[in-house]
């Protein structure tokens, strides 16, 4: 798979509630279909379409070893994502901190008030 | 302090970027839409923007482009306003311009660039939406020779400020 198309399976991934919910969860550790079937109110056929999508993207994985198979946060799938995000961040603020500079200026230039006595 | 950019997707052809400005909205309006004050930030160092139009007004156009000081390529925006909505919102159809358009605006997808001004307490908030017609499309937009262009031209940004050249 190419990473724009990875990347793209992220961002589908990302953009549904449910699934960031699910991210949340696994951050605080990992855990199975069946636990997770409960906080989210969701039958397990339900979740495990929602799990499917996630390791699809990259954004989880599925400990294949243990009996549980419990799920578990991959960061690197996230860390890509957010890097992506990054460079366009990065481009708008750079734009941004030159209009604080200006908008800073015009509001020095027309009215300068003099301190006020207190 | 203002609070630095904030970038999330909203859906996979959508970019939102919101930020906050110690700045009445009336100002940020401005510097949005009166070129003299536009092509003061609107802009990478080491690039200058010799082409800087707008006539902001439902159906009016705009154009901008830089010029790169050392080797002299050009790269631009051009498009259409669509909403006017004076002090707090702004819609526009933007297209990329590699350089070679000649000004003449294309046909095909835009991308719909809408910016939403807010005020409370003096402060302003902004939140700007790109709609791209496209994933591929907003994908390229980081990826072309425009953003490396900024990229390369930021790391000069930091002695600019230092100098004092726009702060005042």
């Amino acid at each position: 798979m190419q990473d724009s198309e990875r990347l793209n399976l992220t961002f589908a991934a990302l953009a549904d509630p449910t699934r960031r919910a699910i991210l949340a969860r696994l951050a605080t550790g990992e855990a199975t279909v069946t636990e997770l079937a409960v906080p989210f109110e969701m039958s397990q056929p339900a979740i495990s379409k929602h799990l499917k999508v996630l390791e699809r993207a990259g954004l989880i994985s599925m400990d294949v070893d243990a009996q549980r198979r419990p799920r578990k946060l991959e960061p690197k799938g996230l860390k890509e994502a957010a890097d992506w995000i990054e460079r366009y961040r990065e481009i708008f603020e750079r734009n941004y901190q030159r209009l604080d500079a200006l908008l800073g200026e015009l509001q020095a230039k027309p009215s300068r008030r003099k301190p006020t006595n207190k | 302090m203002a609070k630095p950019a904030e970038v999330t997707f909203p859906s996979d052809r959508e970019v939102r970027v919101t930020r906050t400005f110690h700045a009445p909205r009336q100002m940020v309006w401005d510097a949005h839409t009166r070129p003299e004050l536009v092509r003061k930030w609107q802009g990478y160092e080491g690039w200058d923007m010799p082409v800087c139009d707008m006539d902001v007004r439902v159906g009016g156009t705009y154009k901008w482009q830089w010029r790169n000081r050392e080797d002299g390529n050009a790269f631009g925006f051009l498009g259409t306003f669509t909403e006017v909505d004076d002090c707090s919102r702004l819609v526009h159809e933007q297209y990329f311009d590699p350089g070679d358009m000649d000004f003449a605006m294309p046909t095909g997808d835009p991308c719909i660039v809408s910016l939403e001004l807010t005020e409370e307490n003096g402060i302003t908030t902004l939140i700007c939406n790109l709609t791209f017609a496209s994933k591929q499309a907003r994908e390229d937009a980081v990826s072309t020779g425009m953003t490396d262009g900024m990229e390369h031209s930021y790391t000069r940004l930091d002695d600019m400020f230092n100098k004092g050249a726009v702060a005042n």
